[in-house]
């Protein structure tokens, strides 16, 4: 595509605010499975083939390694010695012998060592990905493509990919992408929780991204979750104007969270250990609205960590908040992070299983440990400790946290509101709980019905949803009635837009990566309440994610230029 | 077929920088080695996927084996190899 073509618009949807101006550089996809269809020119040329794209990768992966130098070359010489493995070689000649291609011995060759790696488990298992990484170098040189894998340029770039996966992003040089543009993913993928993580301007799951090819034009805007292939330039023009007012914005000071009319609303953290605690501190968190207890129990093994090991990390924890609110939620598992002292029976479905709450009044002894060493940690510090319950789903359920909590010595206890059921009676859930916290990931996965691990459900999981908005609206209404706090716990939060129409719609604090707390921050300092009420109501009229998204998007440009 | 036993010392078993270095000494050798884990089929020592396929971590004990004019250097060589740390 050339710029002479027309401008022509692609949607998605857009993680956080940013937007970009690049050249489209693509992450190929992953190979298709060779064709067991017998080789056409017999073993010995299929041999011939074979030994020449062995030497060539092998000696590819060396070079790569030379330059890379440090831990990335040693990891690289293994993955050369592979392409010369003898055994593998000797496996690789009995397929073709047997009449199959080049291509089908070596993906069949390279198969057999990748399941007994996996079946090793642990670390081995971990090395199966640098095997398939060396295979589809030989099957790409076999068959003439480009390898796949990270692209490198020395120019920046806006890589489009189908979806990123933990191990391209780890080789990911983010000095060079502009944006990211994915064809997959919703905004709970990979690819966007990077986007968050690291600021990256990102459009996830754009039809039509597929057909996007390198050394095109685009205009990336996260804000509308568009994506402006070979934009005009005028296109380009308003594009650079939104982006510096952008910048200027971006500098508001670190301080308190506040709308314009000067209502507060603190802004926290979401931190999964106490490794995070000076970045989120750094970023001006005013406390910690989400802390994970997932990885004490993850890391204990084969039993849940004593009270004493508990209470360690808290202290920890609470040390680095003095004088501000922690909130931690009790340990969330169940069959979909399955721990062997819990619960690890096998579900068909375990998003709708025995997990949260639910996985702990079955082995209660294990929350009674946890709310005990809490309470001890708190008792010995002057932050100040809230406590929740992941996936409550009834009233009765409530009750009986919080009635555990405060026999345990737990001042403050709340449940997070993840299931419709608890969004719908949240008048009655904020009658027995002190304070209400959404996590919104789960809480758009229930309500529309979309396994948020499932990338053909993924444009579904899309929190800006009218369903999923008034849900939260029933939370922030009980939580004013009550007079109870009402938190934001999930990525949407994080997302500058959204956590207006969020605080719109009656929450009273946003927790989020302390890198998202910057950009939420100065959003909020462009709407006053009554605005950010306004904005909600028009999200609540739309029809889908996407029309509550337009709607709010113009309603901003519209109150901006009155 | 003369044969020694060694125990792995490097603390992540066999795997990329201690299996680079133990394969390079292989190839050096004039003769074929073969490596095994307890009970299990002798395999190419030169192959780095039979070594990661023995599983072998700290403290195990495999048995080496090789046949012919310098067999047994061969093996005092690799089995010093083997029980040093070479991940250190």
């Amino acid at each position: 595509m050339t710029a002479t073509e027309q401008s022509q618009t692609l949607v998605g949807i857009g993680v956080g605010r940013g937007i970009a101006i690049g050249r489209v550089l693509r992450m190929p996809d992953p190979l298709p499975e060779p064709a067991t269809t017998p080789s056409t020119i017999g073993p010995d040329s299929e041999r011939d083939r074979v030994t020449a794209a062995l030497q060539a990768t092998g000696a590819d992966i060396r070079e790569r390694g030379e330059r890379a130098g440090g831990k990335a070359q040693e990891v690289l010489e293994a993955q050369a010695l592979m392409a010369d493995d003898p055994t593998l070689r000797s496996e690789i000649d009995t397929r073709i012998d047997n009449g199959a291609t080049a291509e089908r011995a070596v993906h069949e060759a390279f198969g057999g060592f990748r399941d007994m790696l996996v079946g090793l488990g642990g670390y081995m298992a971990e090395r199966a990905a640098d095997l398939d990484d060396v295979a589809q170098r030989i099957i790409a040189r076999l068959s003439g493509v480009a390898a796949p894998g990270v692209p490198e340029s020395d120019e920046p770039f806006v890589l489009v990919a189908r979806d990123l996966a933990p191990a391209d992003t780890a080789l990911l040089d983010l000095d060079k992408v502009l944006a990211l543009v994915t064809s997959d993913g919703g905004p709970t993928s990979h690819t966007a929780i990077l986007a968050r993580e690291k600021s990256i301007t990102a459009v996830v799951g754009v039809v039509g991204a597929r057909e996007l090819v390198d050394g095109t034009d685009v205009v990336v805007n996260a804000g509308s979750g568009e994506v402006v292939v070979a934009p005009s330039a005028d296109d380009v023009a308003r594009a650079e104007q939104a982006r510096a007012a952008q910048l200027n914005r971006a500098s508001v000071p670190i301080g308190p969270g506040q709308l314009a009319d000067g209502t507060a609303v603190p802004l926290l953290a979401n931190l999964g250990s106490t490794d995070g605690i000076e970045g989120a501190l750094a970023a001006g968190a005013e406390g910690v609205g989400l802390f994970r207890t997932e990885f004490l129990f993850l890391d204990a093994g084969s039993s849940a960590p004593t009270v004493a090991a508990q209470y360690a990390h808290y202290s920890k924890l609470l040390r680095g908040f003095s004088g501000k609110k922690v909130v931690v939620r009790a340990l969330d598992a169940g069959a979909d992070k399955p721990l062997p002292f819990l619960n690890d029976a096998h579900e068909e479905n375990p998003a709708l299983g025995l997990r949260g709450l639910r996985a702990l009044r079955a082995a209660e002894q294990i929350l009674r440990d946890q709310l005990t060493a809490l309470a001890r940690a708190a008792s010995e510090s002057d932050a100040d400790l809230w406590v929740m319950a992941p996936m409550v789903s009834t009233v009765e359920e409530t009750r009986y946290f919080v009635s555990l909590a405060r026999e345990l010595g737990i001042k403050t206890a709340g449940v997070m509101v993840e299931v419709p059921s608890s969004a719908l009676l949240a008048d009655r859930v904020l009658g027995e709980a002190d304070f209400a916290s959404i996590g919104t990931n789960d809480l758009t996965q229930y309500t529309l019905a979309a396994d948020r691990m499932l990338g053909s459900v993924s444009s579904f999981q899309d929190p800006w949803h009218p369903a999923v908005l008034r849900l939260v609206g029933e939370v922030g209404r009980a939580g004013s009635a009550h007079g109870k706090s009402v938190g934001i716990c999930g990525e949407a939060a994080a997302d500058p837009l959204l956590a207006v129409v969020l605080v719109g719609l009656g929450a009273t604090t946003l927790s989020m990566s302390p890198s998202a707390i910057a950009d939420v921050r100065a959003e909020l300092r462009q709407h006053t309440r009554e605005q950010a009420v306004q904005l909600a109501q028009a999200a609540l009229r739309a029809d889908d994610a996407r029309g509550a998204r337009d709607a709010v998007n113009s309603l901003v440009a519209e109150l901006a230029s009155s | 077929m003369p044969s020694v036993d060694a125990t792995i010392a490097s603390s992540a078993g066999l795997h990329a920088r201690p299996a680079s270095i133990f394969i390079d000494a292989v190839k050096k050798q004039s003769v074929p080695v073969t490596i095994a884990k307890g009970d299990g089929r002798p395999a190419d020592a030169s192959s780095i996927l039979s070594l990661m396929a023995l599983g072998a971590g700290k403290g195990d004990v495999v048995t080496l084996a090789a046949e012919g004019e310098g067999a047994d250097e061969a093996l005092a060589e690799l089995k010093a190899l083997l029980e040093t740390d070479l991940d250190a």
